[in-house]
């Protein structure tokens, strides 16, 4: 593929990217989210068309994409995350459904020769077995056999591992490796750096949009890939910082809240945890370390398995978001759409919402009241909103989290968790909300602050939790702050 | 055009339009057709009559069940199918209570009000049910109260062993027909009383806000400390209640209960109630007001196609003709066009003026 | 894991139904084999008896009848659908039950089970409905005549005499047999007569709340009529309610006469009180009939006659008694 463009309404989502796969090679592709490797996978796979750049195939030269249907015939294949199949049929007529030969399908025929294929791949199915049999891995292997059996050339697995555990990745692993020998070409997109290591031969790392670069594996120090994938060089890593400090009067206040091996269901490792009056601190990490499934099972919005929370030294039960909020915890979560914004409701109804369900199901505002709340707010974040009648969901990214944010800041809680308040919004709402940060601590409420951008973080945090593949690996703070520092604690290892 | 935008985007445009079609219909069909005449009924008591009265008599069991329809469908995005089932299992209690298991008593063996408390409780045990299964076990509304459905009737003649109770005191009578004196229909006081105390309801507490978060997004609405298994499960028993008061009605109006016909198919107009009323059937945000009018509109269609002589087992399929309409006239890319024609034509005026 | 659950649920939901609408199932019946120490093995198969009160009668007779004090042994089965009652029947045959008693849901369908039936030995009666099948395979049927029915009432009406006869017609569910019966006589009758109008006709199902609806739609569009001819005695009692509501008389000498079908106690008790004037018999009582068959049969004698059509009356309320009501009340 070279020079590849691919714009959507307001944003280049591709910019003069090139990307070359050889035969018989796993090549991982990187990024941080909004990086462009799916925008970039979907122009290869005929789900978006290209704006410019050609896409070249061996032996075939320049072909032409427009289709998902095109890209199949010519061998490229996609495995998703989630499963793409029927889990009512056998393993058989998933392989083999949608190109039988003839309308008559053969079915001893088919059972036959998915047996055989299975074997040849080794993958521990049979082929009249329901695939809702099957364990997740099995599953994803079967999309695989399915892909390899349509003469797949190239071959793109697209977070295949996310919801494998350790023997099924490595069983995973292993199919990957016989595809290799016999010649397929693999995209493996991940946001697992060890399993990075442990299978491919080339990375190429993609950044808003942009190529980074392709690397050698051998050459590539993962310190060094961390840095790519977050945009700074290991050279150039002074400190960033500085600014932040003036606010770090952390020190002195006492512990407002405090977690011990704190587990849930989400799948991290249990974690201790604590934060003080007017601290702002942050967790770190790669998309997927776990960043959020920690701060979710603080506010229990996760259920809580086991751990001791205590809030003021007093020891407490959060078994559900309400009790967190009893509490004085407020969570901004990561998903705005899926879990922050009720899209249908106007925005006045947005901003009490927290606040109301505090009060009881039986003392509603008054219209007058709700009215004072959300013109307060609209005011003091500088919402721009037709009026506070306006559904949330007709209001721009920036606004809507602006909404969030107000819902949560009229709680008045103790502390604050922001996930991921800056992703998908403009870089003036950014701003203003970094700003907001610093100003709610200096008046003495404890902030917890989520970002993919290592350098928002340092702007506001001072202290910082590392995560890596969901198991808190070290905690930054003072001198320790820096880009450098973090990314090697991220990375891991070496 | 900006106020077209704005009089068809109120909910209750299209139950208002509706209304108002039917009712040009009638006048042009019949100019008498809203003559309300004050006679005595065969007890000697003044009563009103005319077909605006029998429309608001007869349509209150649905105005009453649209309330209950209306929260169940904004909290789970389902329909309850099993209302016509449990107003036969609610009836049928509460004339096991009336008749104490004999199918001719002399008297009534309990107050009617204890009667009535029984089959409110029963109708919420129902709704409970229903909403155990949608709230607690993630089942499709429509599949959970599908087992009511199935079942509900043979229930309702196991309570009272297949008899057919006739409730023997003319006072239970005026619960579905006139209290002596008093020229209104009883029910139209009923479905007063029924929707005050919703007005009162959704006013005091935050029964709306919080149903209506559950509906548009579940997720987000866990994460401001809203319990959205307890939001479902309490519009179904809010449901249940709702078909006792309209199993009452329905009971009341002859005194006794036939469980494979009472009630039958009320469940499609309750839907339909709520849908006429311009609510989404997916749930979410939802206009009280608007599901109680569809209620009586869908009884003004009933009573015009009575009057058009329209046989009685071929309403069904001039119900489907509204559904479709409304279905037609919601779809997003309608409304756009409609929207694109009304803007051409506003164009078109001004260039010819 | 949710399907299981749910689908458990509908399958008790299922079941439940089935017993809530008959007390024994086929199978219980399997118990006792053929060895059934001289009495006589019958299995019933009747439709719903929620059906309706006419259907509750008819069960109780049967029940009634067939207990053992009366040498039977006998094992009932109910459904509305054909299929299933097929099913139940080839359960009694194989059960070799010595006389299957049938009334069946639908007309059609039944040759080959009942050529099973007559390859085992077991006799058939039909009672109640009739069947398209070839008479050599059953040995009786106990049958009402519909037509005759509602001839009997047409001519009573006929028989009063009124000046001019504007007609409310309730039917019952379209297309079953006592629609047809009792419709057809009434609609032959008015095409004859000038003085006979159909003011309305309309089916309500068999169902009070329609009929009442129909008749208020009558009375709020205001169009005269002097009887109301309704197809069974729930829909008569719904028109009367809509009567009463808009102060119309009815009754002995009164404004509208009012008829109904199936001689339910209540109804009879209506005309005792000059309420309602004439009530159509449909007689569930078969049991004698059946009864008195099976022994004929036993004692070795041959039947007189394949079809029997029960005895029907016609009560009109001048005349009706106590000792009526009583008797044939259902």
């Amino acid at each position: 593929m070279r020079g590849i463009n691919k714009s959507f309404p307001g944003v280049r989502a591709l910019q003069n990217v090139d990307f070359k796969l050889e035969k018989g090679e796993i090549h991982a592709l990187m990024g941080e989210n909004g990086a462009g490797k799916s925008t970039l996978i979907k122009v290869l796979t005929g789900v978006y068309t290209k704006d410019s750049g050609t896409i070249e195939l061996e032996g075939k030269g320049e072909v032409a994409i427009h289709s998902p249907q095109d890209a199949q015939k010519l061998g490229i294949s996609t495995v998703y995350q989630e499963i793409t199949l029927c889990p009512n049929l056998t393993v058989a007529e998933n392989m083999f459904i949608g190109r039988e030969k003839s309308s008559i399908t053969n079915w001893k025929q088919m059972n036959a020769d998915a047996d055989k294929l299975l074997k040849k791949l080794d993958i521990p199915a049979i082929a009249t077995q329901q695939l809702s049999n099957c364990s997740i891995a099995v599953q994803q292997m079967v999309a695989i056999a399915r892909a390899v059996d349509m003469d797949c050339k190239v071959l793109i697995l697209d977070e295949p591992t996310s919801s494998l555990d350790e023997q099924e990745v490595e069983k995973l692993f292993g199919l990957m490796r016989d595809l290799k020998a016999m010649g397929v070409g693999i995209i493996f997109v991940t946001h697992f750096l060890d399993q990075v290591y442990e299978v491919c031969d080339k990375i190429t790392v993609l950044r808003d949009g942009q190529l980074v670069g392709e690397y050698e594996i051998k050459d590539l120090p993962r310190v060094q890939l961390v840095a790519k994938m977050l945009g700074k060089e290991m050279d150039d890593l002074s400190d960033i910082k500085g600014e932040g400090k003036q606010y770090n009067g952390a020190d002195a206040g006492e512990t407002v809240f405090e977690a011990e091996q704190l587990q849930s269901d989400a799948g991290i490792k249990p974690f201790d945890f604590h934060i003080k009056k007017g601290e702002v601190n942050g967790f770190t990490g790669l998309l997927g370390s776990g960043r959020s499934e920690c701060v979710r099972a603080i506010f229990g919005a996760d259920r809580v398995l086991g751990g001791k929370v205590k809030v003021h030294g007093k020891e407490v039960k959060i078994n559900k978001p309400l009790d967190a909020m009893k509490n004085g915890i407020a969570y901004l979560p990561e998903d705005r759409k899926v879990d922050g914004i009720i899209g249908d409701l106007s925005v006045r109804d947005n901003i009490i919402m927290a606040l109301q369900v505090m009060t009881g199901f039986f003392k509603p505002f008054s219209r007058a009241k709700a009215e004072a709340f959300a013109d307060e707010y609209i005011k003091k974040l500088n919402i721009k909103t037709a009026s506070s009648d306006t559904p949330i969901k007709s209001l721009s990214g920036g606004n809507q989290q602006k909404v969030i944010l107000a819902r949560w800041l009229l709680m008045h809680p103790e502390y604050l968790i922001l996930d991921e308040p800056t992703r998908g919004i403009d870089v003036g709402t950014k701003v203003d909300i970094q700003k907001l940060v610093l100003e709610l601590a200096s008046e003495g409420m404890s902030v917890t602050f989520i970002s993919s951008e290592t350098d928002e973080m340092l702007r506001t945090c001072s202290r910082l939790v590392v995560m890596r593949d969901r198991k808190v690996v070290g905690e930054l703070s003072g001198e320790d702050l820096t880009q450098n520092k973090i990314m090697s604690t991220i990375a891991g290892g070496e | 055009m900006s106020k077209f935008k704005k009089i068809t985007s109120n909910q209750l445009f299209i139950p208002l339009m509706a209304l108002i079609l039917l009712a040009v219909i009638n006048l042009i069909n019949d100019p008498g057709f809203f003559k309300v005449t004050l006679g005595t009924n065969n007890a000697g008591y003044p009563v009103l009559s005319g077909y605006l009265i029998t429309i608001l008599d007869y349509g209150s069991e649905l105005g009453i069940l649209a309330i209950g329809m209306t929260l169940v469908t904004a909290a789970s995005g389902g329909q309850d199918i099993s209302v016509g089932a449990t107003i036969a299992i609610a009836g049928s209690a509460m004339l096991r209570v009336l008749c104490g298991g004999n199918s001719r008593p002399e008297t009534i063996q309990a107050p009617i009000i204890v009667a009535f408390l029984v089959a409110c409780v029963v109708g919420m045990l129902c709704g409970a049910f229903n909403g155990a299964l949608v709230a607690l076990f993630k089942i499709q509304p429509m599949i959970a109260t599908l087992i009511l459905f199935t079942a509900g009737r043979s229930i309702a003649a196991w309570i009272n062993n297949n008899e057919l109770p006739i409730v023997p005191d003319p006072k239970f009578s005026y619960f579905g027909g006139f209290i002596p004196g008093i020229p209104i229909p009883t029910t139209v006081f009923i479905v007063a009383i029924c929707i005050v105390i919703i007005a009162l309801v959704l006013k005091f507490t935050n029964l709306g806000l919080y149903t209506q978060a559950v509906g548009i997004n579940e997720s987000s609405s866990r994460l401001n400390g809203i319990n959205p298994t307890l939001i479902k499960f309490i519009s179904f028993v809010i449901l249940g209640l709702c078909v006792a008061v309209a199993a009452l009605i329905k009971v009341s109006r002859l005194s006794t209960i036939n469980y494979s016909v009472i009630a039958k198919d009320i469940e499609m107009d309750a839907i339909l109630a709520v849908a006429l009323g311009g609510n989404a059937l997916s749930g979410g945000k939802f206009n009280m007001w608007s599901s109680i009018l569809g209620a009586y509109v869908i009884q003004f269609l009933t009573t015009t196609l009575y009057k058009f002589n329209v046989q009685s087992d071929a309403l069904a399929a001039y119900k489907a003709v509204v559904v479709i309409l409304l279905v037609v006239f919601s779809a997003p890319t309608v409304r756009d066009y409609m929207g694109q024609l009304m803007k051409k034509m506003s164009l078109a005026r001004k260039e010819a003026a | 894991m949710m399907k299981r659950v749910l689908a458990v649920l509908m399958a008790s939901a299922m079941t439940l139904s089935l017993v809530a609408c008959g007390s024994a199932a086929p199978a219980s019946s399997g118990s006792a084999p053929a060895a059934s120490g001289g009495k006589i093995k019958v299995g019933i198969i009747n439709n719903d008896p929620n059906e309706s009160g006419y259907r509750t009668a008819n069960d109780a007779d049967l029940k009634a009848k067939f207990t053992e004090a009366n040498g039977y042994e006998a094992s009932f089965a109910y459904s509305l659908k054909n299929d299933e009652q097929i099913q139940y029947a080839q359960n009694f045959i194989q059960d070799e039950v010595d006389y299957l008693l049938l009334s069946a849901a639908d007309t059609a369908g039944w040759d080959s089970v009942l050529k099973d039936a007559q390859a085992a030995g077991v006799k058939v009666i039909l009672f109640d409905r009739t069947i398209d099948a070839d008479p050599s395979l059953y040995e009786a049927s106990i049958v009402s005549d519909m037509a005759k029915e509602g001839q009997t009432a047409v001519d009573w009406l006929a028989g009063q005499n009124l000046s001019e006869y504007n007609v409310i017609h309730i039917q019952g569910v379209m297309g079953s047999a006592a629609q047809q019966g009792r419709s057809g006589a009434l609609d032959t009758k008015v095409a004859a007569e000038s003085n006979w109008n159909i003011v309305k006709q309309q089916t309500a199902e068999w169902n009070a709340e329609k009929a009442q609806q129909i008749v208020q739609s009558v009375i709020d569009a205001g169009t005269p009529f002097n009887v109301i001819y309704a197809e069974n005695d729930d829909m008569a009692k719904g028109a009367v309610a809509a009567l009463d509501a808009a102060g119309i008389s009815h009754g002995v000498g009164k404004d509208v006469v009012v008829m109904g079908f199936d001689c339910n106690k209540w109804a009879l008790e209506e005309l005792l009180a000059q309420n309602w004037n004439y009530d159509g018999q449909c007689n569930p009582f078969q049991s004698s009939y059946i009864d008195d068959i099976i022994k004929k049969l036993e004692a070795g004698e041959t039947l007189s006659q394949k079809t029997i059509i029960m005895d029907e009356k016609g009560f009109d309320a001048s005349t009706i008694t106590q000792d009526d009501v009583d008797n044939y009340g259902i």
